[in-house]
């Protein structure tokens, strides 16, 4: 079976070869090739509607899809699932939900419990770790409904952790968080790049694409560019991902 | 408390008190998913099922009202689904289009088949028959003891019994899952949950526990407690474990509380009759949730 811990720096974390999906409104995404490298922080960067959420959904078996090949380090996801944590955006759940911080992040050991498993200490202290690795340690009890927006998703990217996967795939990790959360958000982010694991995030605020990622996948359903940031992420193809409606900041 | 209240008393208690813990497990899950309209449609829809396994066998007998319910909540179920799914119609448009229908249809049907004339009429299955459950063979609480007594026992007791322990077994079972699926749909898909089965089965279960609760204590009964004791334990409570317990509490408070009202309040108002058991249970059950919504100061 699956044995999460060593890394063998496989080429890629996940490869995706001719993805396309359709809504009823029509195709979203045409024939999409992509390649993540393993290591590395990728950002996936396009305009609304271009297809970004709708990318990750059918990659991890969400959505269906018309056509196309996912690869999670070298094999079908279904296989992979131990490897892959997936961090949803924030506003598709309801945060009323009767769950305390530490609940939530408990969730992240599913793979470990299953339905009838016992929460030994040691995993109550995994998740313990996660939520302090993301600053949240204090909040562990506080009810979620009451975090602001930037505490609930550390909280989702706490339950991410507590799964201790090797690839992290991200839906606008930064959206409607303040500057201290996307600050903490990076730190951790770029601290399981530094041990080997991988990272795929959408992201909106063009201005820290190369700060915070290395490398990118430029996408209007298609894949306009990919690539390190250096070479990939430049006006030519910024113009080509957005056409007229050209680099305006973060969508609110 | 003697003879009188174990022989016409102790088992429609008890029945009401079975079918709203049953009814109220899984209506903690569909609150929780904003889907207790669910609940309201399920136990609807069973009326054309019940009537047309009448049609079909001919007696009223459990096991052919329950399949006819079932095979009923069952299409009505796939109709829901597929309309949300498949023509991508809202969720409560849906549910409201399929369980007018099929409750219309339920109507037509008892109508013109003359199965209205067989104990199957519309007062039946809005207030059902809490009333007629009366064990006559006991004489007294010795009777629990007595097996004579105890094989008289009116049906519907073991039967509502044994739904209760079916309904709490697969929710204690699937508990994490459930509350999963319920909090982040696409994490759970993420992680391998059967989120579809789930949903069906949570579904299926509240379908099982509104029909076998259905012909005892009627359709307004089974609405209430899918939805009163939920809705009111969760304004008390901050956990999934917490509002679970609460609502059994609400539950079987509603039944016990409800019963004596019907069965006393208008003697001791000087009323010459009693009133509807399963109404007065339910209206009990909408008095403890105001009384929680009065209890709880809506947040800022």
């Amino acid at each position: 079976m699956v044995d999460p811990t060593p890394f063998p720096i496989p080429e890629a974390a996940m490869t995706i070869r001719d993805l396309t999906v359709a809504y009823q409104e029509g195709r979203v995404l045409e024939g999409v090739d992509a390649r993540f490298a393993a290591g590395a922080m990728t950002a996936i960067v396009g305009p609304n509607g271009a297809g970004k959420s709708t990318l990750l959904k059918a990659s991890l078996d969400l959505i269906a899809r018309r056509t196309g090949e996912v690869r999670v380090f070298g094999a079908p996801f279904a296989n992979m699932r131990q490897r892959v944590a997936y961090v949803p955006q924030r506003a598709a759940v309801d945060w009323d939900f009767p769950a305390r911080a530490i609940d939530v992040v408990q969730m992240g050991l599913y793979g470990e419990t299953g339905a009838l498993g016992r929460l030994t200490g040691g995993l109550r202290a995994r998740a313990a770790d996660a939520l302090a690795r993301v600053g949240m340690a204090d909040f562990a009890k506080r009810q979620i409904g009451a975090l602001s927006g930037g505490q609930q998703q550390r909280v989702f990217l706490a339950r991410a952790l507590a799964q201790g996967a090797d690839l992290y795939v991200l839906d606008e990790p930064f959206a409607g968080v303040d500057a201290a959360t996307e600050t903490a958000i990076v730190a951790v982010l770029h601290s399981l790049r530094a041990e080997g694991r991988s990272v795929i995030a959408v992201h909106h605020d063009l201005a820290t694409v190369p700060a915070y990622f290395d490398r990118v996948l430029m996408l209007n359903r298609r894949v306009i560019a990919e690539g390190p940031v250096g070479t990939a992420f430049t006006q030519t193809t910024l113009a080509a991902t957005y056409g007229t409606a050209l680099p305006q900041k973060v969508p609110a | 408390m003697g003879a009188e209240f174990v022989a016409l008393s102790l088992v429609p208690m008890l029945v009401a008190t079975l079918a709203a813990i049953a009814c109220a497990l899984p209506g903690n899950f569909l609150l929780l998913r904003g889907q207790s309209l669910l609940g309201d449609a399920i136990s609807h829809v069973v009326l054309p099922g019940i009537v047309v396994a009448f049609l079909l066998t001919g007696v009223t007998t459990t096991p052919a009202m329950l399949a006819g319910a079932l095979a009923a909540a069952g299409l009505s179920v796939a109709l829901i689904e597929g309309l949300r799914r498949g023509a991508g119609v809202e969720p409560g448009a849906a549910m409201g289009i399929v369980f007018t229908t099929m409750f219309a249809a339920g109507v037509v049907l008892l109508e013109q088949s003359g199965a209205a004339g067989v104990h199957l009429d519309v007062e039946h299955a809005l207030y059902g028959n809490l009333e007629s459950l009366i064990w006559l063979q006991a004489d007294g609480w010795a009777a629990l003891g007595d097996p004579a007594a105890l094989a008289a026992l009116p049906e519907e007791l073991p039967r509502m019994a044994l739904v209760t322990v079916i309904v709490a077994a697969c929710i204690a079972l699937s508990w994490r899952p459930l509350i999963l699926t319920s909090f982040d749909e696409g994490f759970a898909r993420s992680i391998g949950l059967p989120v579809r089965m789930l949903s069906a089965g949570l579904v299926a279960l509240a379908a099982l526990a509104a029909v076998a609760a259905f012909s005892a204590v009627g359709s307004i009964l089974v609405i209430a407690m899918l939805v009163c004791p939920a809705a009111a334990a969760r304004l008390l409570t901050t956990s999934v474990g917490a509002q679970v317990a609460f609502s059994l509490l609400f539950a079987a408070l509603s039944a016990v509380i409800g019963y004596i009202l019907a069965g006393y309040a208008p003697l001791w108002l000087g009323l010459p009759a009693a009133v509807s058991a399963a109404g007065m249970i339910a209206v009990t059950a909408g008095i403890i949730l105001m009384l929680a919504m009065l209890g709880t100061r809506p947040k800022s």
